[in-house]
């Protein structure tokens, strides 16, 4: 590796998770262990929450009932909105209620597997241990999680497990949920222990003696610039899929909250794992602004194919069944259209390449369900899928029992984040990082139904007990918006904003948008080179050149000005681009959702170097143009023995 | 490839500008060419406000978010209906619905309870407190029994999925003659009302909800059905039943709502 990528620094470890003690009686020790705070002393600290999703509103609600004074900010108009609110299919829990064989250690064992053994061993099997108790608080809250004729739980099988464990509110797990935890963080603020900031975007991390003690946020609607302080910070400000411009995240969901604590010194984690979904529907033109997933559940009945000719552009009715390529059963014949999700990915990726897709722009495969219809009849696929060919039916105009349904992977969840211990803590003391933000249970890659379970566990069980063995020592000397930290921080958020709408060039901030995720899905998306890489690194700095040269943001710092808001995403999403591009790099082995073609078995598999790379890859940040400093953190599996992933 | 040369359209769009709260807003009037039918709605004033932007123009604001219809921030009155004509969130309605050579009037919600915060943009921040004075389930993280020690039959537990499927987007208030919240509220008191654990609070609940509803600008519910017209999840008329029918209860049995 050229030295000019990066330098290697210190390595880093956890030093918080009790190793002294076996694997399934670490997370009560660590309880035991840590300090407390008693409750008439939690109500002289202070919490700042940077986000409201299932993470940072369970934990927002969660701190303000055990007494802290918690203040909350999130950049939508309700807590209500925030992306978790899009999770479709479900929560993992070990509940073990269908009797089939599950524990707390499958659990635990199926995410380390699942997570390509890259995740952290503690980390994930405490997830697993909390799993549980989300689903006794979450029924108490009274979310209507699916039941059977008894009145009982229902629970579905989901991708990467061989039992039933996924709890389920039809398609629409997330928003139950996420309106469970919006609720109890409602009672919090209408009891008065949660002050709510709304419309408020966190641009800077107020770093003071060392400790993360505020942040700096604009007013959206007045675009004021304010300092706030508390005794900790925690952010749970979600993931970073938007770098890719079109993903099936929200629009507004970003990583500047991350990226700005980078900047101030946290370390960013496996940056370059993430993960891509096969079944969404495909991009229809260049005005396409997001992607929509299909849940993957389709897959049990449909058939993918591409034609066989490249350019055959018939319908694909008048394509008989000999010109066909149903190239999944093809070269999967034990697995099929059942394949895991980064192999069905990958292969709809390489048939496009060579010219085969289907659709307007020929990014696209056909995932038919003729065969079904005429075994089982029509009535029957309506039952089991009517909404979805409604909501196909609704983007596309096409009808899918007439004409097979045109999907194509899009990037969807990152499995990277901020560094975090085993607390949740970063490297910086103060500074707790939740849920998708952090990088800690999922490894290389994330099973289906275990995002939903990390952003509740964090929130409502791991987070309220460890902060306390930090808040201990507090409360910490007050600091007010005076502080040199905090008017260095101030000014540098206000000169980013004044210097953005002064550049007044010919581009917009989505056409840079655009450009740089259609660089990263080519050259850091679902298949990886050194070669791709190594143009990616060259092209970045000259887009983020670019884009500080003549970019033209429209209006005024002192309004509600949603273009200045993207304009500041995008300048960090270029940022992050090239540390996942050094990182994709650096990292010459295929594991999970990182696949470098040059580290694949003979069959196409990912090919994991457990001797070189068994390790997190914690990043430093450093300024234009010096590169970043690499900090390992080996990766110990005593209780998993590794293995060659294998879903043959 | 298989689709043939779709025509694109031309449009004139006539879209409410406002500053902001305090500012007079008025209508303006665009034309918008190429609009391909495959474009959702929201997509069409994201190419608008492109070209607002490179023309040195103030591009239109509006809420949106997930668009994929379950965030809720994105709402428009599209020729005086909320939603638009498909009856499902604007960001899922695309521009097939609509012909060449249309013209569109675009404005925010008009509401009282929903003040302009810029354009199409309002602030919504009273379904928010309507929701904190009572649209909840005090259980505390920690205290939750094991899941099922509380059984909920099938048919209560998916009419409370059907009511909770709301997601809050305000099409319901926008929609009704009086801007009356009163199907969000219900779509809460139905959710926690149908399910064991919301029973302790039932009467509390309505009452405090109510109460608030009543203190934000929001006009009486006089059952004109309106809001369930426009609603993109359905949310039924049934639950303004459900709601009138706890509250005359809480008050028949003279619960008083704790402050």
């Amino acid at each position: 590796m050229p030295l000019e990528l990066f330098t290697l620094g210190e390595p880093i470890a956890d030093t918080t998770a009790p190793r002294d003690v076996p694997l399934p009686d670490r997370w009560n020790e660590r309880k035991f262990r840590a300090r407390l705070v008693n409750p008439a002393n939690r109500r002289r600290l202070s919490i700042i929450v940077v986000g409201t999703g299932l993470a940072g509103g369970s934990a927002a609600a969660t701190l303000a009932e055990m007494g802290y004074r918690v203040k909350n900010f999130w950049f939508q108009d309700s807590p209500r909105r925030a992306h978790s609110v899009a999770a479709q299919g479900g929560i993992n829990a070990a509940k073990n209620y269908r009797n089939d064989g599950d524990s707390v250690h499958r659990l635990f064992y199926d995410t380390v597997k699942g997570g390509d053994f890259r995740s952290r061993e503690d980390n994930s099997y405490r997830l697993a241990e909390v799993s549980a108790a989300i689903i006794d608080q979450a029924v108490a809250q009274g979310v209507p999680f699916a039941r059977e004729y008894g009145g009982l739980l229902d629970n579905r099988s989901f991708g990467g497990a061989q039992v039933s464990r996924t709890f389920y509110a039809r398609g629409q797990t997330g928003q139950q949920l996420l309106y469970g935890a919006y609720q109890a963080l409602e009672r919090q603020i209408g009891l008065g222990n949660v002050e709510q900031h709304p419309r408020t975007e966190m641009l800077d991390l107020i770093v003071v003696d060392g400790k993360a003690r505020g942040i700096v946020v604009r007013n959206l609607i007045t675009g004021e610039i304010t300092s706030h302080f508390a005794d900790a910070v925690v952010l749970a400000s979600g993931g970073y899929s938007n770098v890719f411009y079109l993903s099936t995240n929200a629009k507004g969901s970003n990583v500047t909250a991350a990226w700005r604590a980078h900047k101030r010194g946290a370390l960013f984690a496996n940056p370059c794992y993430t993960q891509i979904h096969p079944t969404c529907i495909p991009v229809s033109g260049d005005y396409q602004s997001k992607l929509t997933l299909m849940s993957e559940s389709l897959r049990n009945d449909g058939r993918v194919w591409v034609p066989k000719e490249r350019g055959d552009d018939r319908n694909p009715k008048d394509i008989p069944e000999d010109e066909r390529d149903y190239y999944l059963e093809r070269k999967y014949p034990a697995f099929g259209n059942l394949v895991p999700r980064d192999i069905a990915s990958r292969q709809a990726k390489n048939v496009c390449d060579e010219g085969r897709g289907v659709g307007p722009n020929g990014l696209g495969v056909y995932l038919d369900f003729s065969d079904a219809i005429a075994r089982l009849g029509q009535p029957a696929i309506e039952a089991k899928y009517g909404n979805l060919f409604d909501m196909y039916n609704r983007i596309t105009g096409e009808n899918a029992y007439e004409t097979g349904m045109r999907i194509y992977p899009a990037v969807h969840y990152t499995m990277g984040g901020l560094w975090v211990d085993y607390d949740l803590s970063s490297n910086i003391p103060g500074l707790f990082v939740i849920g998708e933000a952090n990088f800690s249970d999922q490894g290389a890659n994330r099973l289906g139904a275990s995002a939903l379970m990390q952003g509740l566990a964090d929130g409502y069980f791991v987070l309220p007990s460890t902060i306390s063995n930090y808040l201990a020592d507090g409360p910490f000397p007050a600091v007010d918006a005076t502080h040199p930290a905090a008017v260095e921080a101030e000014q540098s958020v206000r000169t980013q904003s004044e210097r953005l709408l002064s550049i007044n060039g010919t581009r917009t901030v989505a056409s840079f948008h655009r450009e740089l995720g259609r660089l990263m899905w080519d050259l850091c998306g679902m298949e990886r080179s050194d070669e791709g890489l190594r143009k990616a690194l060259d092209r970045i700095p000259e887009i983020r050149h670019e884009f500080w040269t003549n970019v033209k943001v429209s209006g005024e710092q002192g309004i509600f000005n949603q273009n200045l808001e993207h304009a500041g995403r995008v300048a960090d999403f270029i940022e992050l681009a090239e540390l996942m591009c050094v990182d994709a790099l650096h990292r010459n082995e295929s594991c999970g959702g990182h696949f470098r073609v040059e580290s694949q078995t003979p069959e196409g598999e990912a090919l994991r170097d457990d001797e070189n790379y068994a390790y997190v890859a914690a990043w430093e940040y450093t300024p234009e143009g010096e590169p970043p400093v690499l900090h390992r953190e080996a990766l110990e599996y005593e209780y998993v023995h590794l293995a060659q992933r294998s879903y043959k | 490839m298989t689709s043939t040369e779709t025509p694109m359209m031309s449009l004139t769009l006539r879209i409410w500008r406002q500053r902001d709260r305090t500012k007079k807003g008025k209508m303006v009037t665009y034309h918008v060419t190429d609009v391909s039918p495959d474009m959702s709605f929201l997509e069409m004033l994201d190419v608008l406000n492109e070209k607002l932007i490179l023309d040195g123009d103030d591009p239109v604001a509006f809420d949106h978010d997930c668009r994929e219809g379950i965030c809720g921030s994105c709402g428009l009155m599209i020729n005086g209906i909320a939603h638009g004509p498909e009856q499902a969130t604007v960001c899922q309605l695309h521009m097939r619905s609509f012909s060449d050579g249309d013209v569109l009037d675009i404005e925010p919600w008009r509401a009282g309870g929903f003040p302009v915060v810029k354009d199409l943009a309002v602030d919504r921040s009273a379904f928010d407190r309507i929701i904190s004075a009572g649209g909840f389930i005090s259980a505390p993280t920690g205290t939750a029994p094991e899941a099922h020690s509380t059984p909920v039959p099938k048919k209560n537990s998916d009419a409370a999925f059907d009511a909770a499927t709301c997601i809050g987007c305000g099409a319901c208030v926008a929609a009704c003659p009086n801007g009356s919240a009163m199907l969000f509220t219900a779509a809460k008191v139905a959710h926690l009302g149908l399910m064991p654990q919301g029973q302790p609070e039932r009467d509390t609940r309505v009452l405090k909800m109510v109460a608030q509803q009543d203190a934000e600008d929001f006009g009486g519910c006089s059952n004109i059905g309106e809001c369930s017209a426009v609603c993109p999840k359905g949310i039924s008329m049934e639950t303004i039943s459900r709601l009138n029918h706890d509250l005359l209860g809480a008050l028949r049995a003279g619960a008083v709502p704790m402050s």
